[in-house]
């Protein structure tokens, strides 16, 4: 699905720089739930934000799906990014003045579909995360758990093969979160590939793999044996 | 090319975010506004001038004898200087191509009667070419004519005036006039929109005048009009030469002010064209620094507009905008919005003006208003500087890298 090579990403900060990825190698197959896990400050945002073609590496090599991405313009990202991947975000990132059904419906006007199409299958993907009945509500009527439900719908709405979430569950509460991770366990089982950011160990240990960052590299990537989010539901 | 869901984009944007445009539209509308209002009074202010001098600015000029002030090739001082017929043939040998009407002009007061009506008027012994530079309008009859000059025929033309007093109803064509014990038949009456002074008038021909009084060829003064295409600059330097050959044909010093006087209509008509074409700069200043200032205001409120709409550009290009698309959205957005406020801003000035505009007649300003072709010109422009406006921060934005949109929260 993904190979990293050798990878290294700095920020420049005033004269000097800071070197925040030293060197990651990494490789996810079809079918993996992965969470990235390490201290704040490790990077781990930095590693999915290149991962999802938001922002460039300095060195080293990304092939995506069997494609190298390097030095991409700006219109190949962007049909990279909604051919490929689905963005599932801490502070969700809704569009605020467009109601839950536009929001997810969005992806798929960039990919051109008619205005019809694009509506049921939005009303699909909302049904799927069962916010039907919320579809003509603005996100700052829904709750933090089912505004990041239709953004899962949103990520899912343009069927990318690589679902990337940076701390999904970072502004809920256990319980939501919980909810949110059989939603997305239950993705994976239907044969999504899933890379996650979190800082909880529960939360990932409900993935399939570990990896660790820390000061840059890789100190840890194990397989652990999946924990099931329903049964906490 | 006609995207509609492109435009449902950008009208949900507009309607949703309506604060937002309601107070980017009012910008665009005060400032249009204040732009046509502006220029509204500056055209009434010309309207004042063309109204004051324009009418009268014709391209006359006046010469009239004098008494030498200098002694000059042996003659004395205070020498009376005296025109003939044959002055007028002098000027027109001379400068032909520059005069467009020339008459010489004997001034005479009359009393005028007919049966028991009688009053006073001003006879004026003319060439028939006088009709033109007074622009005088035959209501009967016809003017004087080279036949009667040729003839030294005792015929007259009268003002309107004249005729109403002393012919009330009766047509005055063809009847004759007793001017001081003489009879002169009546070929033709003529208005003058100057009014009623110069209706008060008769018309003879210049030869009979003068065969009547004096029995000479003495003229009083020279009146013509000079090739309207010239410049103010070169009427007045024509003016000057004119007088200057006059001079030597008189032997008076080129110095002497007093010997050959000029009455030139190019001074007035200078000063009209200074006045005109400052007015004419001072109103481009204005159009073109509130559309600047527009431009400016709008392009502002786009950089403003589009730092707030960060997080959700961000969020389209993650999910897949091209840089092509965030460039139409803001873009389109800014000119729709510029287009609609500016045009609301034009149709409140076009409508304030009409509505005071009457009552600013004393301030000097008659008319004020700004043309249909001006407010064509303006929705072309206003289009072109929304477009403007919006590309800079439309750019901008299409450049933003998500990561960076998404991370200031
Ligand atoms: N655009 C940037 N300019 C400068 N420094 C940056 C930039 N983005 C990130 N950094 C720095 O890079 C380092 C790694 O940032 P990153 O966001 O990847 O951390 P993280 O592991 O996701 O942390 P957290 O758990 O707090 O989200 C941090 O020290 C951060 O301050
Ligand atoms: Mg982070």
């Amino acid at each position: 699905m993904l190979k990293i090579n050798q990878l290294h990403k700095s920020y420049p900060i005033g004269d000097s720089s800071l070197h925040v990825l030293k060197g990651i190698d990494l490789s996810v197959e079809e079918g993996e739930m992965v969470a990235i896990m390490g201290s704040s400050g490790s990077g781990k945002s930095t590693l999915l934000n290149i991962i999802g073609m938001l922002d460039e590496a300095d060195s080293g090599e990304y092939i995506l799906d069997g494609l190298p991405i390097k030095n991409l313009t700006e219109k190949k990202a962007a049909v990279y990014r909604n051919k490929f991947l689905g963005f599932i975000f801490q502070s969700f990132n809704l569009i605020n003045y467009k109601n839950a059904l536009e929001n997810v419906a969005l992806p798929l006007y960039y990919q051109g579909m008619k205005r019809k199409e694009r509506q049921e299958k939005a009303m699909f993907h909302l049904e799927k995360v069962g916010l039907a009945d919320w579809a003509k509500h603005l996100p700052k009527e829904l709750s933090g758990g089912q505004n990041q439900r239709v953004a899962i719908a949103r990520a899912l709405a343009a069927n990318p093969k690589l679902l990337l979430a940076d701390e999904p569950t970072g502004a809920l509460d256990t319980t939501t979160s919980y909810e949110i991770m059989a939603f997305i366990q239950q993705l994976n089982d239907e044969g999504k590939t899933i890379l996650m950011v979190t800082h909880e160990e529960d939360i990932a240990n409900m993935c399939k793999r570990i990896v660790r960052l820390r000061d840059g590299v890789i100190m840890e990537d194990k397989k652990v044996e999946q924990v099931r989010a329903e049964q906490y539901v | 090319m006609f995207d509609l869901d492109l435009w449902r984009e950008i009208f949900q944007s507009i309607n949703m975010n309506r604060t937002r445009s309601l107070l980017s539209g009012f910008t665009v509308a005060f400032a249009i506004l204040l732009f046509a209002i502006l220029f509204g009074i500056a055209n009434g202010l010309q309207n004042t001038f063309q109204e004051a001098f324009g009418t009268d600015a014709n391209n006359s000029i006046v010469i009239f004898p004098g008494t030498t002030s200098k002694a000059h090739k042996g003659l004395q001082v205070g020498r009376r200087i005296q025109f003939t017929n044959e002055d007028r043939e002098f000027i027109l040998d001379k400068f032909e191509d520059k005069v467009q009407f020339i008459t010489s002009k004997v001034n005479r007061s009359v009393t005028a009667s007919f049966k028991g009506e009688k009053n006073n008027y001003e006879l004026r012994g003319v060439y028939p070419e006088y009709m033109f530079i007074e622009n005088n309008v035959i209501k009967e009859g016809r003017y004087i004519n080279h036949n009667d000059l040729d003839n030294n025929a005792k015929v007259v033309v009268i003002g309107r005036t004249v005729e109403e007093d002393l012919f009330f109803k009766e047509t005055a064509i063809g009847k004759y006039i007793n001017l001081s014990g003489i009879q002169y038949k009546i070929v033709g009456v003529f208005t003058d929109d100057e009014g009623d002074s110069e209706e008060s008038v008769i018309y003879m021909p210049i030869t009979t005048t003068q065969f009547v009084y004096g029995n000479n060829d003495f003229v009083d003064l020279m009146h013509l009009t000079y090739n309207p295409e010239m410049s103010s600059d070169e009427a007045m330097a024509f003016g000057n030469s004119i007088k200057n050959s006059l001079k030597d044909k008189f032997d008076v010093a080129r110095s002497d002010q007093r010997a050959i006087r000029m009455w030139n209509m190019a001074e007035g008509t200078k000063q009209v064209d200074i006045m005109t074409t400052s007015l004419t700069f001072i109103i481009l200043i204005i159009g073109f620094g509130t559309l600047i200032a527009g431009i400016v205001g709008i392009s502002n409120i786009m950089i403003f507009i589009v730092k707030e709409r960060t997080k959700e550009i961000g969020i389209r290009k993650a999910l897949g905008a091209s840089p092509r698309s965030i460039v139409s959205i803001i873009l389109i957005e800014s000119i729709i919005i510029t287009a609609i406020a500016g045009y609301i801003g034009l149709l409140i000035g076009v409508g304030v003006l009409e509505l005071v505009g009457p009552s600013l007649k004393e301030y000097f300003i008659t008319n004020p208003g700004v043309s249909n072709s001006l407010v064509v010109g303006a929705t072309i422009t206003l289009i072109i500087a929304g477009t403007i406006a919006g590309y800079l921060p439309a750019k901008k934005a299409s450049q933003i890298k998500p990561i960076v949109a998404l991370r200031n929260d």
